[in-house]
């Protein structure tokens, strides 16, 4: 496992410098900057501009700004924000935390929600349930996320059961610690059921159609064969056969996980690094965005890794010198 | 599939268009489907016959008016019109409150003035899913918003599709170098988180620019993004399809490498690629309803369906004109369409798939 563990971190080296490179290439393409604003202000002289521009290191080649970069990015430091006046490292720390916290939630939301549900109406094929979860499955996997989030706003706004979109409530910093706690979960609610609905109909499709599979074949008949109960078959033979293309799905969609939860951030102004990516492309504020495009793919990596360690977990068949030959 | 069984003799004798058949095999809600995409595809094509006024008219007298309820006249009065509404009189100028007038009737006249349906003047007009805050028309503006919105998804699947194929098939054909080098490009692009990265990009778009060059850059850059994908899965079946027997027959027959990717290669990925293609369309529209929904798209005073619900982030907006959310419904209905219509496709054209 160590090895494997290794082998996976050195080979995200070239991808993570591949990916700087490419947002650096895309940041220097963008019409304008930062200061472009600020000129067009006659209150602030050209010189303060000037000096600004060097003390960002804005006036130099490309070359040289990337390296530079890219140099502080090695030493933990992802530049100045220069629309927060901040170190970038501070500003996304938190808010990392924020979208990490909602996307966890979110998947276990649908895991819990996706695999018994999947698994009953399989079970219980062309049944009236089936027939009516499975349909429900396709409406939820087509309703966009930021339009299921103006619903739940909506539905917030008329009810008055949860809180309008934030974070935490105004009165945040005076609560104890249970309430602050408390207070967090009851802002969560709406998004993590927003971002899990997408991902419960695709992931129980998934499980359907794996049970499905995987119940015609013959190991199950000759479970079945043996005289086992309809119980042991199911949890013991099919469900287990199930469960490795469910893990690798759900690693695959953890891009649309991140891309879905920046979307609900933005809609329900919740403080995670999809709504800070937002703002600073907003405001040009160039080394936040690449700052926040390169936490979003080391988050996206770490996921990734952990779903393969998952696969390995409950699958016996695959291990980790099949996986680091991949 | 069952009454095909029991009339073999009839359908031998009178053979049914291509259409047809397959309408007779599709379920209900792929026909559904099939109805809401034409549907949205004419509203794009014939924008100026749907919408019953210009878009970008703003009636400032009517901002934020609710959606008018429509009524079927009595059989006298069908001379004046077939349909009519009560018109709306603000009541409430601060909080935009409307009271429909029922001692008044406008008729609504059906094919004329050559819209499908329009009252006499957009001075008095009839708001079949309310208005905007500008007091524009916003069923018409949506008519008008189905152009980039339901085009987005084609134009992007062409594109990113002649790339994926003629990419995927090239790498897995030739292999060696070109093939490891595609790959570990792909890769990288496909390790990236896709919305974060789009976000990225969409700051290259210059603001001003004109809605259609904005159109395309938006589809060059979700293009950009979806490839990688693409190609990959063509490559893998490509290099399968390179060792079956046909292509090796066409090898030794002298067939050019050209030839053997267009004829052979080509051809036999198709089928999936038809698939794919379809169930990606959600994803451009959607990408692209995400970027002008965040103003990062399309801007004012053009319309898709991503840039009118922008409308709703204002709280206070949702709260008192719910109607803004229209919009997204469109969306929905389009991407689910797509959804049931490439799970239908994938039935027909993969049986190996199926399931």
């Amino acid at each position: 496992m160590g090895r494997f563990l290794l082998r996976r971190l050195i080979n995200m080296i070239p991808l993570l410098i591949g990916i700087t490179i490419l947002s650096f290439l895309v940041m220097s393409l963008v019409p304008g900057d930062f200061f472009s604003s600020l000129k067009m202000n006659p209150q602030i002289s050209p010189l303060v501009i000037k000096q600004m521009e060097r003390e960002f290191g804005l006036d130099q080649p490309l070359m040289v700004r990337y390296f530079k970069w890219l140099w502080s990015v090695l030493h933990l430091d992802l530049g100045y924000s220069l629309a927060y006046h901040v170190s970038v490292t501070s500003l996304i720390g938190s808010r990392a935390l924020n979208t990490v916290i909602l996307s966890a939630s979110a998947m276990l939301f649908s895991w819990v929600l996706a695999i018994p549900i999947g698994i009953a109406v399989a079970v219980n094929q062309n049944s009236i349930w089936d027939r009516i979860l499975s349909f429900l499955a396709f409406f939820g996997m087509s309703l966009p996320n930021f339009f299921l989030a103006f619903l739940m706003m909506y539905f917030a706004l008329k009810t008055g059961w949860f809180p309008i979109g934030g974070t935490y409530s105004v009165d945040y910093a005076t609560l104890d610690f249970w309430s602050k706690i408390a207070d967090r979960i009851n802002h969560l609610i709406l998004p993590v059921f927003v971002l899990g609905v997408a991902g419960m109909a695709g992931l129980m499709r998934l499980m359907r159609s794996q049970i499905l599979e995987i119940k015609n074949s013959e190991f199950v008949r000759t479970a079945r064969a043996k005289g086992l109960s309809e119980r042991v078959v199911i949890y013991k033979h099919v469900l287990r056969n199930a469960l490795n293309p469910f893990v690798t799905m759900a690693g695959y969609s953890l891009g649309d996980l991140l891309g879905g939860a920046a979307l609900v951030e933005a809609v329900m102004n919740l403080q995670g690094l999809g709504l800070l990516l937002l703002d600073a492309v907003r405001s040009l504020d160039i080394y936040l965005v690449m700052g926040s495009v390169l936490m979003g793919t080391v988050l996206l990596l770490i996921g990734n890794l952990l779903a393969d360690l998952a696969l390995v977990a409950v699958d016996p068949r695959v291990d980790f010198s099949s996986m680091a030959s991949q | 599939m069952n009454a095909t069984l029991a009339t073999p003799a009839i359908e031998m004798a009178r053979p049914l268009s291509a259409w047809r058949r397959e309408w007779r095999h599709a379920s209900w809600t792929v026909r559904l489907a099939a109805l809401c995409l034409t549907v949205f595809y004419l509203f794009a094509l014939a924008s100026p016959f749907f919408a019953p006024y210009d878009p970008t008219f703003q009636n400032r007298l009517m901002p934020d008016c609710p959606p008018m309820r429509v009524h079927v006249a009595a059989p006298p009065d069908w001379d004046k019109g077939l349909f009519y509404t009560h018109p709306m009189k603000m009541v409430d100028p601060t909080e935009r409150r409307y009271a429909s007038d029922p001692s008044r009737r406008l008729y609504i006249h059906l094919l004329s003035h050559g819209h499908l349906f329009t009252t006499d003047s957009p001075i008095e007009p009839f708001y079949l899913m309310g208005s905007d805050a500008l007091g524009r028309d916003l069923y018409s503006r949506i008519v008008y918003g189905a152009r980039v919105s339901m085009f987005v998804g084609l134009v992007g699947v062409v594109i990113s599709f002649s790339l994926g194929i003629t990419i995927g098939a090239l790498s897995g054909y030739v292999g060696g170098v070109v093939d490891n080098l595609i790959m570990r490009w792909s890769e990288i692009e496909m390790s990236l988180p896709s919305f974060y990265f789009l976000l990225a990009l969409a700051a290259i778009i210059p603001a001003g620019l004109s809605t259609v060059v904005t159109f395309f850059l938006i589809v060059a850059i979700m293009s950009f993004i979806s490839w990688a994908g693409f190609a990959r899965i063509i490559r893998g079946m490509a290099s399968t399809v390179r060792g079956l027997p046909y292509v090796e027959a066409a090898r030794a027959l002298g067939a050019s490498r050209s030839r053997i990717i267009r004829r052979h290669v080509i051809p036999s990925v198709l089928g999936y690629a038809i698939v794919a293609a379809t169930l990606s369309i959600p994803g451009f529209i959607l990408g692209e309803s995400a970027l002008s929904l965040l103003g990062l798209g399309i801007q004012e005073p053009a319309s898709s369906w991503g840039n009118l619900l922008a409308a709703a982030e204002d709280v206070q907006n949702l709260r008192h004109y719910p109607w803004i959310l229209i919009p997204g419904i469109f969306i929905f209905l389009a991407v689910m369409s797509f959804n049931f219509l490439g799970d239908h496709l994938r039935d027909r054209l993969d049986p190996s798939n199926a399931g």
